[in-house]
């Protein structure tokens, strides 16, 4: 055995990779229950591969075929409802983990200097993830699927000059049609699939080189022993693999939960009119995306005012925009000298809550209709305006409030 | 042989070579990003709809397709066109003064060849959704206590007139299209024209 290892290492570094990237990749000991999020995304991922390759053995990419093949799987297709439930229930799941892997960032300062590449990898992955999510969700040809799909792919005719040709291009035709149903497939199932995989990959090359953060947000890398090995490190293997594993299993059990009990969860996760064949004289009475989009749809329809020559449509396509561009430039924007928020004053505080209730409520107005008066007072069109602003004021004053704010003296280990 | 590098000359070739390569590169891609453009058969599925009027009654609408996109038939009433001249200050571009929503045989008031006859593609001019049918006045409209009918879009708010004209504050920047036709018969139309004729003199 130990010969054989000899000669795969002689020809590929075999023992040097296992030993750089887990049994002694020293990562900090304090992680908490949000560092959970980085395995469970893998291991969701792998998921979509897995059950992805099973749908597309039985489901067919034509317009005439592809409603049809769906209720084909769920119903005759030898265990296909638990196949399509896992991919269709794992979708969302996967926003909820990398919406929470996010978040983590934002409290403990990971996307702070040394680690804003991994920071803008990251949102990479999370922009192809939505590209991935939408693609997919025209894929069933349900009603929705094909009415949400026009909506969206309509954002790019309001560029301007460029804009029609541009969503023809896409669409592969004058209207969505076949055309544009058997490239989302390829792009779905080939395409953005492989993109994601290498991005991951490239995400934790990145992360490995500079090396983990924590919740106290302290560079262990800085304390290191003799042996040149930080005193505030542990191996990955054992100790952080043990215990993910532990995580992993907890998440399967709520996963299974929902994918056996609740698949739709209300119309949350499958929604209701997609029960529906497409019909192109039908839009349905609510046109609403899957939850995880709510919020940017809400930014994207805030805008009812046109301004600097410009139309109100083309305002709510560069917010909608700019409310997932400005991600990338966040490790510039936050200028506090410490990085978690453990050792944050109360203004860091304050403006991550009100972001956070910002985020939610733009999700909860995004499946509702923009006239309707759901929270109070007036229309739900005028509080998302208000909830735009929020959002976007959260990024705009980032420089001065986290200059701003007071800092608590940071450790020089880590804390419990 | 000189042991020497000249950088100059090196740095010249290199830039040429890549000058050269990525111009290589732009002419291999088209082909790829051209086969994605609607294919010939797309285009050529654009052929002229006719459509049966004679059963719509006062009042009502039919839908029909035409190149995969809804276009509605509303013969209007004495009342339904009554309202139109009332809400110019409300409409964000009331003459239809924007060529490109109308062929120019319905730049006018009603924004039809027949007064009470409307032809709309039903296609929001915001993002694409299809508008339902608002036709109700006042408050059973759901619409407000000052609504006289029209067309509404659910995903994004934008409300219409009877003509198809956009109200001001919404969404939606233009007015709905009113695709070329032509009246064969006083119960026939033809919806889109034969050939590109998109602003129909006919």
């Amino acid at each position: 055995m130990e010969k054989l290892l000899a000669w795969i290492d002689d020809r590929f570094p075999l023992t040097k990779v296992w030993e750089e990237h887990l049994a002694k990749y020293y990562a900090p000991k304090n992680f908490n229950f949000w560092y959970y999020f980085g395995i469970l995304a893998t291991v969701v991922l792998v998921l979509q591969i897995v059950t992805g390759i099973i749908l597309t053995m039985h489901y067919k990419p034509d317009t005439e075929l592809a409603f049809a093949s769906v209720e084909y799987i769920m119903r005759d297709v030898s265990w296909g409802w638990l196949i399509r439930y896992l991919h269709s229930t794992g979708a969302s799941f996967f926003f909820i983990i990398v919406y929470l892997h996010m978040f983590r960032a934002l409290l403990y300062g990971s996307h702070r200097k040394p680690r804003e590449l991994v920071w803008i990898i990251g949102v990479i992955i999370f922009v192809a993830l939505m590209a991935e999510a939408f693609m997919g969700y025209l894929l069933p040809w349900g009603n929705m699927s094909y009415w949400g799909a026009q909506v969206i792919i309509s954002l790019f005719d309001a560029i301007p000059f460029i804009g029609p040709v541009l969503s023809e291009w896409i669409r592969g035709d004058f209207v969505i049609a076949d055309a544009t149903l058997n490239r989302f497939f390829a792009f779905h199932v080939i395409a953005i699939p492989l993109v994601l995989v290498v991005l991951v990959f490239v995400h934790i090359v990145a992360l490995h080189k500079v090396g983990s953060n924590n919740p106290d947000g302290i560079e262990i890398k800085k304390k290191k022993d003799a042996n040149g090995i930080p005193l505030d490190g542990i191996p990955f293997h054992p100790y952080y693999t043990v215990k993910d594993l532990v995580g992993v299993i907890v998440f399967l059990m709520v996963f299974s939960a929902v994918v056996f009990f609740a698949p739709e969860l209300g119309g949350w996760f499958l929604e209701h009119d997609n029960f529906v064949p497409a019909n192109i004289l039908q839009t349905p009475p609510e046109i609403v995306p899957l939850w995880y989009f709510t919020p940017y749809y809400s930014i994207l329809r805030a805008n009812t005012v046109n301004f600097l020559m410009v139309d109100a449509k083309i305002w709510g396509v560069i917010f909608m925009g700019l409310s997932i561009m400005v991600f990338f430039i966040m490790p510039w924007l936050d200028r506090s000298p410490v990085k978690s928020i453990r050792y944050r004053g109360w203004i860091y505080k304050t403006a991550l809550a009100i972001f956070v209730v910002a985020f939610v409520i733009l999700g909860y107005l995004g499946t509702k209709s923009p006239q309707a008066i759901d929270l109070m007072l007036f229309p739900n069109v005028y509080w998302a305006q208000i909830f735009t602003i929020v959002y976007f004021a959260f990024f705009a004053l980032m420089p001065w409030y986290t200059k701003l704010d007071k800092t608590k003296p940071v450790p020089e280990r880590v804390t419990k | 042989m000189s042991e020497g590098v000249d950088r100059d000359k090196r740095r010249f070739l290199t830039l040429l070579t890549t000058g050269v390569g990525a111009i290589g590169v732009g002419f291999a891609a088209t082909p790829f990003v051209l086969s994605m453009t609607p294919s010939a058969r797309a285009r050529a599925a654009g052929a002229p709809v006719e459509v049966d009027i004679s059963k719509l009654e006062p009042g009502q609408m039919m839908t029909v397709e035409w190149r995969g996109k809804p276009v509605w038939i509303v013969r209007r009433t004495k009342e339904m066109l009554d309202t139109l001249s009332a809400l110019t200050d409300q409409l964000a571009d009331p003459e239809s003064k924007n060529a490109d929503q109308q062929p120019v045989y319905a730049k006018n008031p009603g924004r039809s060849r027949k007064p009470e006859l409307l032809v709309l593609v039903g296609i929001c001019t915001h993002l694409g959704c299809s508008p339902s049918q608002k036709f109700q006045v006042g408050p059973a409209s759901g619409m407000g206590d000052d609504w006289t009918g029209g067309f509404f879009c659910p995903c994004h708010g934008s409300k219409f007139d009877l003509a198809g004209r956009v109200f001001k504050g919404v969404p939606a920047p233009t007015n709905l299209v009113v695709p070329p036709y032509v009246f064969l018969s006083d119960t026939r139309v033809l919806i889109g024209l034969i050939g590109d004729d998109t602003k129909g003199a006919a």
